[in-house]
Parts: C-alpha cells; sequence; structure tokens
C-alpha cells in the first residue's frame, strides 16, 4: 500500500527522447542544454499542454511512481519541486509532430518578433474576405518564444496579514527580456494589478484581456488561518494554476506581450505594490465587464451596424456562454460525485480490513485484507480522477467563461468607439452650423475662431473613424485568434484527460491482475 | 388448496443442483416467481409460480419440524426480506443489494435460498419442499400454528439469555466469534452498497456530460469552428464510454461481492439464531436440573423426567448444531471465494475493456488534426 500512496513525483526518467519529452531539469534557471526549449516544438500557446507527450504507447505511463507525479502535478499537493518546473502539465510542449498546419517554428531566431502595431490600420474599405484570409495567415505565423510557470506557493507572514507569493518563472529568446530565463516572486494582487493596467491600456484597441482568478475572502482566510488543511491547500494550489494559465495566455498574446507592464511584471525585481485592486474583486470584476454593456445599452444612439458579422459574433459569444456555464454545472455535480466515491471507498476499505482481522481462516482472512488493500489504492485513483476532472475540465470551462466574458468586453468597446465617432460628428456638425451663422452674422474674428474649431473637430472626426475601423479589425483579429486557440486548448484537455484516463484504467488493471491470486488462493 | 402437510419425511424428486428462479412478474403490487425445477428421473422440469407468501409457508413449515431431533441446531437458510413493487425507502434499506435493479438479484437471492433447502440432509426430507416445488397450484395460505423459530429480538427477557455463559468452549468461541463477524459482514454490506450507488451516480452524471457536449456543436465551414464541434463530440464519445464503464463497474460489484456479502451477512444472522435457540435451551436445561435438585420428593420424579427430556434434546440440538457449523464454515468459505474470483476477473476484464476504448479514443483524437 506504501508504493501507491507516495505522493512525492520523482524525477522523470534520464531515458525519456531528448527533445520530445520533459528532461529533468534540476534548477529551473538552468541552461543545460537538454531541457525542452532548445526543443524547437516549445511554442508558448498560453495553453495547457500535456508534458509526456511521446509517440510510443501508452504503456510507458504503467510506473505508478510516473503515473502518480504526472497526476500529482494536476493535485498541485506538491508543486514546489523545482525539478519539474517547466515540466509539469501547465508547460508549453507543443503537441508532436502529427499537426502539420500547427505553428511550429522551425529556428528559434529571435528575429520573427511581433507585428508592429501599424499593420492594424487598415483602410476601412478593405473589410473584404481577402483580408480576413490575410489575417488569419498573420495568425497562424506568429509565434513566440516565452514560457512562464507559476510554482512555490509560499505563505509569508502570519495572522489575517499574511499572503501568498509565487514563484513567477520564465524561459525566453526574446530579445527584449534582459536575461534568458529568470523568475521573481510575485503575490496574488500583484497579478490583479497588472490585469488592471491592461485592462486600462489595451481594451481602447480591442483586445480581449485573459482575466485572472477571482478574488475570494473565504479562501484566503483559511490559507491565512492555516496552509495545511486539505482545502487550504487545494484552494492555494487551484490558484496558482489558474495565474499560470492567465500568464500563458498573457504572454501568448502578440499585443499584450509587448506592453512593458508585462516585461516589468516578469522581470522586475520588486513590484510597487497594486492597491486599487479592491474594484477587482469576484463581484467587482463583473461590474467592469457590464459596465460596458451598461453604457452600450444606455446609448441613445443605437449603433446601425453595417457589419452583420459584428452582431452575428456577438450572438454566437452569448449562446455560448449559456452552453459552457450548463457543461460548468454538470462537471461540478460530477467532481462532487467523484469525490464522494472516495470517502465511500476509503469506509469501505476499512470495514473489509475489520471483517479480514476477525476472520478466522487463514486465506480468507488474508484475501479480504488484500481486498481492504485494493480499495485503498482504488481510492486514490478515485482522488487522481476527480483532480482530473476538475482541473482539467471545470476550470478548463470557467476560464472560458471569463474569456468570453471579456470578449463581451471587446464588443462593447467597439460600439463605445462607434458612439465617440458619431458624437465627434454630431460636434462637427453644430460647429459648422455655427460657423453658418456666424458668417451670416459678419464677425470676421470669431470666425476664426469657429474656422479653426472646425479643422480641429474635422480631425478629430477622422480620428475617430480611424480608431473605430482600427478597433473593429482587431476584435476580428482577436476573435479569430480567439476561436483557434480555443479548439486547440479543447483538443489538447481532452488528450490530457484521456491520457490521464487510460492511466488510471492501466493501473487498476495491475491491481486486480494482482489481486486475483490472492482470491484464488483461498481454500 | 393443498391440504396441510402431515407427514414428514420425503425424499425430493427434483435436481437440488438445478432449482432456477427465471422469471419474476408483477402483478398491481406484488410479484410472481416462476421456478423451474429439473426433475431427477428422466426428463422434464417443474414449472411453478410462486409468491412471497407461499416461500414464508415453506419457511415456517421447515420451522415447525418439532418431531425431528435437534432441529433447533439447525442452521436454516435465510430467506430474503419481502420485496414490494414501490417498496418504502425502509424496505428498500433492508434489502440492501437485493432491492438494486429491476429485482434479478432477488431472484437470484431466492434460488439461492431454495437450493440450499433442497441441499439440506434434514431439511430436504421435509415434505412442504417437495410441494412446493412441484405442485402447480399454489401451497395452502392457512396460518401453520406459531412456532419458536421467530425474530431473535422477541422480548427483553430473551435478550438477556443471549449473553448466557456456555458451558462448552467450542460453542462459547463460535457465539463470539459470531457477533463479531455478523456485525462486521453487516457493515462491509452496508459500505459497499453506498460505493455501488455512488458509482451509479457518477455514471448518470457522466451520461449527462455527454448530453450536454453535442449542445455545444457549432455548425459551420469555418475550419476552427469544426475542430471546436469535432472536439466536443469526441469529447462526448469519451463521457459515454466513461458512463459505461461506471455501469459495469457498478454491475459487477453488484453482481459478485455485493451479492456475496449479501448472503455472508443473512447468514451470520442465520448462525446467531441457531446459536441462540441452543442458547435459550441451555438456559431451560439448567433451569430443570436446578429444579430437579430442589424438588420436593413429590415432584421429584415428575422433575426427573423434565430434566431428562431437555438434557436429551439439548444433546440433540448440540450434535446437530456442530455438523451445522462445521458445513456453515466449509460453505460460506467457499461462498466468498468464488464471489471474490468473480469479482476480480469481472472487474479485471472491464478494466482492459475500458483501457482498450480510452486508447482507441485517444488514438482517433490524435490523428484528428
Amino acid at each position: 500500500m506504501a508504493a501507491s500512496s507516495d505522493r512525492i513525483p520523482p524525477p522523470f526518467p534520464a531515458t525519456e527522447e531528448p527533445g520530445v519529452g520533459p528532461s529533468d531539469v534540476a534548477d529551473g534557471d538552468s541552461d543545460e542544454g537538454e531541457d525542452i526549449f532548445s526543443n524547437p516544438m516549445a511554442v508558448s500557446r498560453g495553453v495547457s499542454q500535456p508534458d509526456n507527450v511521446n509517440e510510443e504507447p501508452p504503456d510507458l505511463f504503467s510506473d505508478e511512481e510516473e503515473a502518480s507525479s504526472t497526476t500529482v502535478k494536476s493535485n498541485g499537493v506538491h508543486s514546489d519541486d523545482d525539478n519539474d518546473l517547466f515540466a509539469d502539465e501547465e508547460a508549453h510542449v507543443e503537441l508532436s509532430t502529427d499537426t502539420p498546419g500547427s505553428s511550429a517554428r522551425k529556428e528559434p531566431s529571435t528575429s520573427v518578433g511581433p507585428r508592429p502595431a501599424s499593420s492594424f490600420t487598415r483602410s476601412p474599405a478593405a473589410m473584404q474576405p481577402t483580408s480576413l484570409e490575410q489575417l488569419e495567415e498573420e495568425e497562424s505565423n506568429d509565434s513566440f518564444d516565452v514560457d512562464v510557470a507559476v510554482t512555490n506557493p509560499e505563505k509569508i507572514g502570519d495572522g489575517m496579514n499574511a499572503y501568498v507569493a509565487y514563484k513567477v518563472s520564465t524561459r525566453t529568446s526574446l530579445a527584449m527580456f534582459r536575461s534568458k530565463t529568470f523568475s521573481v516572486r510575485r503575490r496574488y494582487s500583484d497579478f490583479l494589478g497588472l490585469y488592471e493596467k491592461l485592462s486600462v491600456k489595451q481594451s481602447l484597441h480591442g483586445c480581449i484581456i485573459p482575466p485572472p482568478p477571482e478574488k475570494s475572502v473565504v479562501g484566503m482566510t483559511k490559507v491565512k488561518v492555516g496552509m495545511d488543511d486539505p482545502s487550504s491547500v487545494e484552494f492555494v494550489e487551484r490558484r496558482r494554476a489558474a495565474l499560470e494559465r492567465y500568464l500563458q495566455r498573457v504572454v501568448s498574446h502578440p499585443s499584450l506581450l509587448q506592453d512593458p507592464d508585462v516585461r516589468e511584471f516578469l522581470e522586475k525585481e520588486e513590484l510597487p505594490r497594486a492597491v486599487s485592486t479592491q474594484a477587482l474583486s469576484g463581484a467587482g470584476f463583473l461590474k467592469m465587464i457590464n459596465k460596458a454593456s451598461d453604457a452600450v445599452n444606455k446609448m441613445t444612439i443605437k449603433m446601425n451596424e453595417s457589419d452583420t458579422w459584428f452582431e452575428d459574433k456577438f450572438q454566437e459569444v452569448e449562446n455560448e456562454e449559456q452552453q459552457l456555464r450548463k457543461l460548468q454545472a454538470v462537471v461540478d455535480s460530477l467532481v462532487n460525485h467523484r469525490k464522494e466515491l472516495c470517502g465511500s471507498t476509503a469506509v469501505f476499505a476499512k470495514s473489509m480490513a475489520m471483517l479480514g482481522n476477525s476472520e478466522d481462516n487463514t486465506a480468507l482472512s488474508r484475501a479480504l485484507s488484500q481486498l481492504a488493500e485494493v480499495e485503498d489504492k482504488m481510492e486514490q485513483l478515485h482522488q487522481e480522477q476527480a483532480a482530473s476532472d476538475f482541473f482539467i475540465f471545470a476550470e478548463l470551462l470557467a476560464d472560458y467563461i471569463r474569456l468570453l466574458g471579456a470578449m463581451r468586453g471587446c464588443f462593447d468597446q467597439r460600439v463605445r468607439a462607434w458612439q465617440r465617432w458619431q458624437e465627434a460628428q454630431s460636434t462637427l456638425q453644430k460647429k459648422r452650423e455655427a460657423e453658418a451663422k456666424l458668417l451670416w452674422a459678419n464677425k470676421p474674428d470669431k470666425l476664426q475662431q469657429a474656422k479653426e474649431e472646425i479643422t480641429e473637430w474635422e480631425a478629430r472626426v477622422t480620428q475617430h473613424e480611424r480608431d473605430f475601423d482600427r478597433i473593429g479589425m482587431t476584435v476580428r483579429k482577436e476573435v479569430l485568434r480567439f476561436e483557434k486557440e480555443k479548439a486547440k486548448d479543447f483538443r489538447s484537455q481532452i488528450v490530457k484527460y484521456l491520457e490521464a484516463m487510460l492511466q488510471s484504467q492501466q493501473r487498476l488493471v495491475k491491481f486486480w491482475e494482482a489481486f486475483l491470486p490472492e482470491a484464488k488462493a483461498i481454500a | 388448496m393443498m391440504e396441510e402437510v402431515k407427514e414428514v419425511t420425503s425424499t425430493l424428486s427434483v435436481d437440488r443442483d438445478n432449482i432456477n428462479v427465471t422469471e419474476v412478474l408483477k402483478d398491481g403490487d406484488s410479484l410472481t416467481f416462476l421456478i423451474v425445477s429439473q426433475k431427477l428421473s428422466g426428463t422434464g422440469e417443474y414449472h411453478v409460480a410462486r409468491a412471497y407468501d407461499d416461500f414464508e409457508w415453506l419457511q415456517q413449515h421447515l420451522f415447525s419440524q418439532e418431531d425431528v431431533p435437534g432441529i433447533q441446531g439447525v442452521i436454516f437458510p435465510p430467506l430474503p426480506a419481502k420485496a414490494q413493487v414501490n417498496a418504502s425507502a425502509k424496505v428498500m434499506k433492508q434489502l440492501g443489494f437485493l432491492g438494486l435493479g429491476e429485482w434479478q438479484l432477488y431472484c437470484k437471492a431466492l434460488e439461492t435460498f431454495l437450493r440450499q433447502i433442497a441441499a439440506h440432509s434434514i431439511l430436504s426430507k421435509n415434505k412442504a419442499v417437495e410441494i412446493f416445488l412441484t405442485s402447480s397450484d399454489p401451497p395452502g395460505r392457512q396460518r401453520v400454528r406459531k412456532n419458536i423459530f421467530n425474530r431473535l429480538s422477541q422480548a427483553v427477557e430473551e435478550k438477556r439469555k443471549e449473553g448466557h455463559k456456555d458451558v462448552d468452549q467450542f460453542f462459547q468461541t463460535e457465539r463470539d466469534q459470531n457477533l463479531v463477524l455478523a456485525g462486521c459482514a453487516k457493515t462491509a454490506a452496508e459500505r459497499f452498497l453506498d460505493v455501488v450507488q455512488t458509482e451509479q451516480k457518477i455514471a448518470v452524471a457522466c451520461g449527462h456530460f455527454s448530453a450536454a457536449l453535442h449542445l455545444c456543436v457549432e455548425p459551420g465551414e469555418d475550419s476552427d469552428k469544426q475542430a471546436f464541434s469535432k472536439a466536443c463530440v469526441k469529447l462526448s464519445e469519451v463521457f459515454d464510454s466513461m458512463k459505461k464503464n461506471m455501469t459495469s463497474v457498478a454491475e459487477n460489484n453488484v453482481s459478485t461481492l455485493g451479492l456475496g456479502m449479501d448472503l455472508e451477512s443473512r447468514y451470520q444472522e442465520a448462525e446467531k439464531e441457531m446459536l441462540f435457540r441452543r442458547t435459550c435451551k441451555l438456559v431451560e436445561l439448567e433451569s430443570a436440573r436446578r429444579n430437579a435438585e430442589k424438588a420436593k420428593p413429590v415432584k421429584k420424579a415428575a422433575m426427573e423426567e423434565v430434566k431428562k427430556a431437555a438434557e436429551t434434546e439439548f444433546d440433540h440440538i448440540c450434535g446437530v448444531a456442530k455438523q451445522e457449523i462445521a458445513r456453515f464454515q466449509g460453505a460460506r468459505v467457499e461462498m466468498l471465494q468464488q464471489a471474490l474470483v468473480q469479482w476480480c476477473e469481472k472487474q479485471l476484464l472491464t478494466a482492459k475493456e475500458s483501457a482498450e476504448q480510452f486508447n482507441q479514443h485517444l488514438q482517433t483524437l490524435r490523428g484528428m488534426a
């Protein structure tokens, strides 16, 4: 029974093919050759990719230790294992070579930089299918070499002022960073602060800013009291994993990566304490998203949508959000039942152990005790399955519901841009009318001023129109990118889940095979 | 309607290993069971229809065989509690595993009951058994006169006797052991039932998830949309597989180990009842001895008679009880072994099939660009 309940993940065996699977990385900051980042397939996609990717059949995972190490990562009981810093499930190892259309780069050169912002401005007349194709092509060529990991949650301080600090490690080959690998310590409010800064700046451009995990007063209070009980551990692990996914999504976004705030977040030793994050509590976050919608709804000038693409998409987004919520509810129920099963299996195992102890017949007694041990092992399996269900699906769904919310925010930003344009036009119109009146009234000095104002407002109108077009382009691009990411994300999570399920079943087969001779030996 | 059974001994004309409860029919609120038994001589079968009351009739007849020496030392094969259509929660709890599904397990339990009676050297000789299995008419429903073989929890006074110290170390040990095992077996069976019911809930949740995923399939020729839809469809299939797997796991649990634990639990209770009867007889005997000793010369002879009768009966009971206990211990180990082996084999097969399915899903998914 001891072997299976061993929860410390050992380092991955050295027999793994170099360059394909993760290798033993002694220290996250080391530059040893055989790490996954020299692998040209390592692409940051902001997506949780499976790490034990091998072309060999899954028998490779028949070793219990290894299996428990993979799944323990998602369980997150011991995430402070430097050996597996970038080799954990959330690392970026592109799914192997069977995705020909994937964005795997062939050379890790840093010359493949992000597109300059000027490519966003296109003439509005070019809103035709061809430009869309070009957009898609650009998307598939964009690839970046930045990988981040969030690990080592550590409680700092005591009592109600305590907080949890995480290690944020970055590996990159991009020149804009000071070094190739580095790490800093950040706390949750730092992540929130980053989100706020990005939202203020980037949402004007129509980007989908990935939202971080919500605040949780209940969760954090438990942690402040003590980090040892299972629910605290689970909470911290859940948050750590969510923060990691959040950062991965941020760095895999071409424009966000360029933002100096992002760089500062990743590189700077000490960050000034983010204070205005009170607004970003669970409820506050939703408020922020809905604020944009409210503004749109209160508009007196209803936007006449010349491009039905946006209307249709918006509707799709709303529908999808609904469906994902439904799925989320079902998954939550499934996770709960699995946890229940853990409990009842453990209780049953105990009662069988008691029966075995009381039994006179030696062989029967032995078999019953073995049965109790098998059931104990199964409880462990059920735990891992519950964790799988949760970390792979429940969190995925939660992430995407948040992302869809962010996307709705983008659409609303576009409408606001349209509003500003219309308002500018209407102001311009008023100015022209005023000028006309002045012409009639023959007041040359005021006329000059009026003409100046008209020029000013003409410029403004042009600017706002350009902004509106630009934001429209960005939103389209973002939506395309989102859909691509979503398809990949879901697919890779499903693969990850299947791999975990397969491992479970194989271990189960081993348990039963071991038990069978015991059962037969009863005379 | 058959007359009340007067004769006690007969030889069973059916093959005791070939008695089957093949079907259960629902008739309003009541259940009727079809019992098929193989004739011993020549070919042919007996087909009879019996209600639960008929099983009770049989049981009562077996209990009331006062002429058979030492009958109280017999460990009577336990009859499951009464099954009802639309049973209350209390009844369902009492039935435990036997109440699951559409009564297949219940039929199996009844079948076991009949086979054990037919195989019992003393019990099989009772004519009631022959009538029950072969008569085309239902056996008489008249109330058989009350016998002493009823529930253990009779009166408080009776309960006190349960702890009465034994004169025979063999029996004292057996009583102590039985007490522990009966408790453990009952608890283990209940806990196992919890496990199975949770497994069933998981299967249902997987089914819901599978169905809900179909709603996420998005129309459109867009390649990303198609990729997403394909992923959803695939996941839906995966969860459908998981549902089937869980359902099989639960079924395997129920049909092998569940059934076995249920039988073990009820049989331990049956042994407990037998040991209790013997203990009561012991108390009676000791009381008779005391009376005989203290009796005044006038009553002495009569008391001596009573004492002698009690002694004889007690000896008979002990003799039968020892045989029964030996037989019981052997039979239960064999039964549990079979249950465990079958359980393990079925679960092993299900796990292998499941692994294969997951593997296939994984291969397909990896093949999808």
